[in-house]
């Protein structure tokens, strides 16, 4: 039997951030386009999915995960990390390229965007290298790779720490419009394995200060003065440098940051007990720094909520601390983890949806993220109430590095539709 | 006999973890064995039949060498392992390495490492009792606890009853030294009150709230009018790395002499953890100034508390020393 033509989404709060829309209504879907948001008659050929106490929002956008694929198929694949992507209710995935090879090359691009196609369930963006093979010292032909279809331009897991390097790329990239996403850390300040500070200096274990990020962030933004380019810090986690953020917005400067919800959820804390997983460049920083994340989400300074998904196979966590991988899973957690800053007061329901939907869409120029009518019908359905407890070994991903194992959270993915079909539902 | 039975843990990885009963406790024994030490015929069967592997990453002549020592007075099998950290880099990981000495039916595991955490690390993984013998810049609680027995052995001729009230100065190169952490956390335990001196470059970050420690820069301030001054092994490759210009610059303004000594309390006493760099950290005359000078009673008491963490972590249920 053929799929009806039409889907009814029916009876759900229907939260659309782009639109300010937070109502009770129906969401009809054809051709995996959305072509009507409120009462919409139903049609003869029309399947009908009860969204009853549920939360319709647009899939999340997570502007920044590593799938690994290609050249780090043993830690995750394409298929495995878009697995994990819809069980988290995320749609829409930027993809490092930090692979092996590198995305530097229209090729890779072409590679990444075909298995994507063959084995992925939501849509796969690739972010493209700022410098050819993540060297730091020459350009990518950023161009041709847009036109192979990067949205954005990273080389992510490394800072970008060559000024006069940056100043080309950020003034380069303006003959695009690119978006040069940085990786904040300045090289030099940052051969630690944990934030510095008490809990360092009790495990004895090297520590990176907060500086190693505010510097590069505070050239970066001299140098977007300069040249013009749009500049966006990649998991940005420390007060000082949301600050200097804040004011060059203020200034309205083309400067933008995402924070990671291991950086507002958590803090140096969770690395007592020499915890791999939760080690990660940047690493999880002090309560000061988490509560100034938590204010510039309150008071809409960060632009994107993104995860920093990074899968790392087991043999590369279960050693000792500081010889430990780098990095932790976060897609299927990104959306409960979240909702705490509901619980909490920090944001509306609406604004946090927002900076999960549209304005990371925005950022890249990708068409996603909103339920407008003619938009592609990428959506998740939540219940904002359901508690349960995160387990790593029940991940859809390949991997269980999860920093919030054990974690007591609210919201619970019930369906994920990309493209008007559904990928997930209910666990499967 | 053994007086107090507080101590029944299954490994010992770091002096944090330790309450002053158990450390009182571990002293105590320590000065039983210390007792068997001085014997004509140094050799007790207290564990024999037990088995102890001596798995150490790093290199070391004095632990080592005490820890083998100590299990061969109470009749242990001793078996020593020394393994090169760049064969490692190449093979086997130390969970799988430390598996396969499981395999073996060892009853205490004495590592050293040079990642702060590793001993924990294992601890988690596996079932061996572990010693931590000295982690990275974490702990090193032997070394601690043989440091508390040689200024318990003092405590009177500097004119104290106990720990309350005693001030410790710690000095020269905190950041990267395991030994001044378990110190640190062991002397505040007991109750006295430690200083930390030495260059900027070489404090960690935030140590005073970490420790409770009180931080001076200047040697002259810091070891005024203390009761012990225990001086920190610098490394030669601290050298590099900015973290210091030159050994002369630090011998100038951190190295220990008679005229700074004599600064501290007139009836102070000078430790060092060894091996010691003479014209570096210390003076020779210093280090030799049996008056004041007290590293190799340190290294007598290494061997009675070796004795006594062995012999409580294997787990004997009555003894007979």
């Amino acid at each position: 039997m053929n799929e009806p033509k039409f889907t009814l989404i029916k009876g759900g709060r229907v939260i659309d951030p782009a639109n300010g829309i937070d109502e009770s209504a129906d969401l009809l879907i054809a051709d995996g386009v959305i072509r009507a948001v409120g009462r919409p008659d139903l049609p003869a050929d029309c399947k009908v999915i009860d969204a009853d106490g549920l939360i319709v929002a647009p899939g999340l956008v997570d502007m920044h995960v590593h799938l690994r694929e290609p050249g780090y198929e043993y830690k995750e694949t394409i298929a495995g990390g878009t697995r994990a992507a819809a069980a988290g209710g995320v749609t829409s995935v930027a993809a490092m390229p930090n692979t092996k090879p590198v995305t530097d090359d229209p090729s890779v691009v072409g590679y990444v965007l075909d298995k994507a196609r063959i084995g992925g369930i939501v849509n796969v963006f690739p972010i493209g290298a700022v410098t050819k093979g993540l060297n730091g010292k020459e350009l990518t032909e950023m161009g041709l790779l847009i036109k192979a279809g990067c949205v954005a331009f990273s080389d992510d897991g490394k800072a970008i720490a060559d000024s006069s390097v940056m100043r080309r790329a950020l003034d380069y990239a303006r003959a695009f419009g690119a978006l040069i996403i940085q990786h904040a850390e300045d090289p030099t300040l940052s051969k630690g394995c944990m934030n510095e500070g008490v809990t360092a200096t009790r495990m004895g274990i090297p520590g990176i200060p907060a500086e190693s990020e505010s510097i590069l962030v505070d050239r970066d933004i001299r140098l977007v003065e300069l040249t013009g380019g749009r500049y966006h810090v990649a998991h940005l986690s420390t007060a000082g440098a949301l600050k200097s953020v804040e004011r060059a917005r203020e200034r309205n400067l083309p400067v933008s940051c995402e924070v990671a919800p291991h950086h507002f959820a958590l803090t140096e804390e969770a690395v007592i007990g020499y915890n791999t997983d939760a080690k990660m460049a940047p690493p999880l920083r002090s309560e000061v720094d988490r509560n100034a994340l938590l204010e510039g989400l309150s008071r809409g300074v960060v632009e994107a909520i993104a995860t920093d998904h990074a899968p790392h196979d087991e043999d590369s966590k279960r050693v000792e601390f500081c010889c430990a991988a780098n990095g932790v899973v976060g897609l299927e957690t990104m959306l409960p983890v979240s909702l705490e800053l509901v619980r909490d007061g920090v944001m509306s329901l609406s604004d946090c949806l927002g900076v999960m939907t549209y304005r990371p869409s925005r950022l890249l120029g990708i068409n996603r993220g909103t339920l407008s009518v003619g938009s592609p019908a990428d959506i998740v359905l939540f219940d904002e109430k359901e508690r349960w407890t995160v387990d790593a070994n029940d991940l859809h991903g390949s991997t269980k590095n999860c920093a919030f194992h054990d974690r007591r959270v609210h919201g619970r993915v019930k369906r994920t539709i990309v493209a008007g079909k559904t990928v997930y539902k209910d666990g499967q | 006999m053994i007086k107090s039975q507080i101590w029944n843990r299954k490994h010992l990885l770091g002096m944090a973890d330790l309450s002053r009963e158990e450390i009182i406790s571990i002293l105590d024994t320590a000065a039983s064995f210390r007792e068997v030490n001085r014997r004509d015929i140094k050799k007790v069967p207290t564990l024999r039949g037990k088995t102890v592997i001596n798995l150490f990453y790093e290199n070391s002549t004095r632990t080592r060498t005490s820890f083998e020592l100590a299990g061969k007075r109470m009749s242990a099998d001793v078996i020593n392992m020394s393994v090169a950290s760049s064969s490692v880099k190449k093979g086997e990981t130390l969970i799988d390495t430390l598996a396969n000495l499981e395999a073996m039916n060892p009853d205490v595991v004495v590592v050293r490492h040079s990642e702060s955490g590793a001993q924990e690390f294992l601890a988690k993984n596996l079932d061996a009792a572990i010693i931590n013998a000295g982690d990275g810049s974490h702990e090193h609680p032997t070394q601690a606890l043989l440091d508390l027995l040689t200024i318990d052995n003092h405590l009177s001729q500097m004119g104290w009853e106990s720990f309350e009230g005693l001030t410790v100065a710690i000095c020269g190169d905190v950041l990267h030294s395991r030994v001044a952490r378990s110190n640190a956390i062991g002397l505040a335990t007991m109750g006295a009150n430690v200083r930390f001196v030495g260059p900027p470059t070489l404090m960690p970050s935030m140590v005073e709230e970490a420790y409770g420690v009180r931080v001076f820069h200047r040697m002259e301030e810091g070891i005024k009018d203390a009761d012990v001054v225990m001086m920190l092994r610098l490394q030669q490759e601290r050298m590099t790395g900015a973290f210091l210009p030159s050994v002369r610059e630090y011998y100038e303004f951190w190295g220990l002499n008679h005229k700074r000594l004599a600064l501290a309390a007139p009836k102070a006493i000078v430790m060092h953890p060894g091996p010691i760099n003479r014209g570096v950290e210390i003076t020779s005359k210093v280090a030799d100034d049996l008056k004041h000078s007290v590293i190799l009673e340190q290294v007598a008491n290494g061997l009675a508390i070796r004795m006594a963490v062995l012999y409580r972590l294997c787990g004997v249920e009555t003894a007979r020393i």
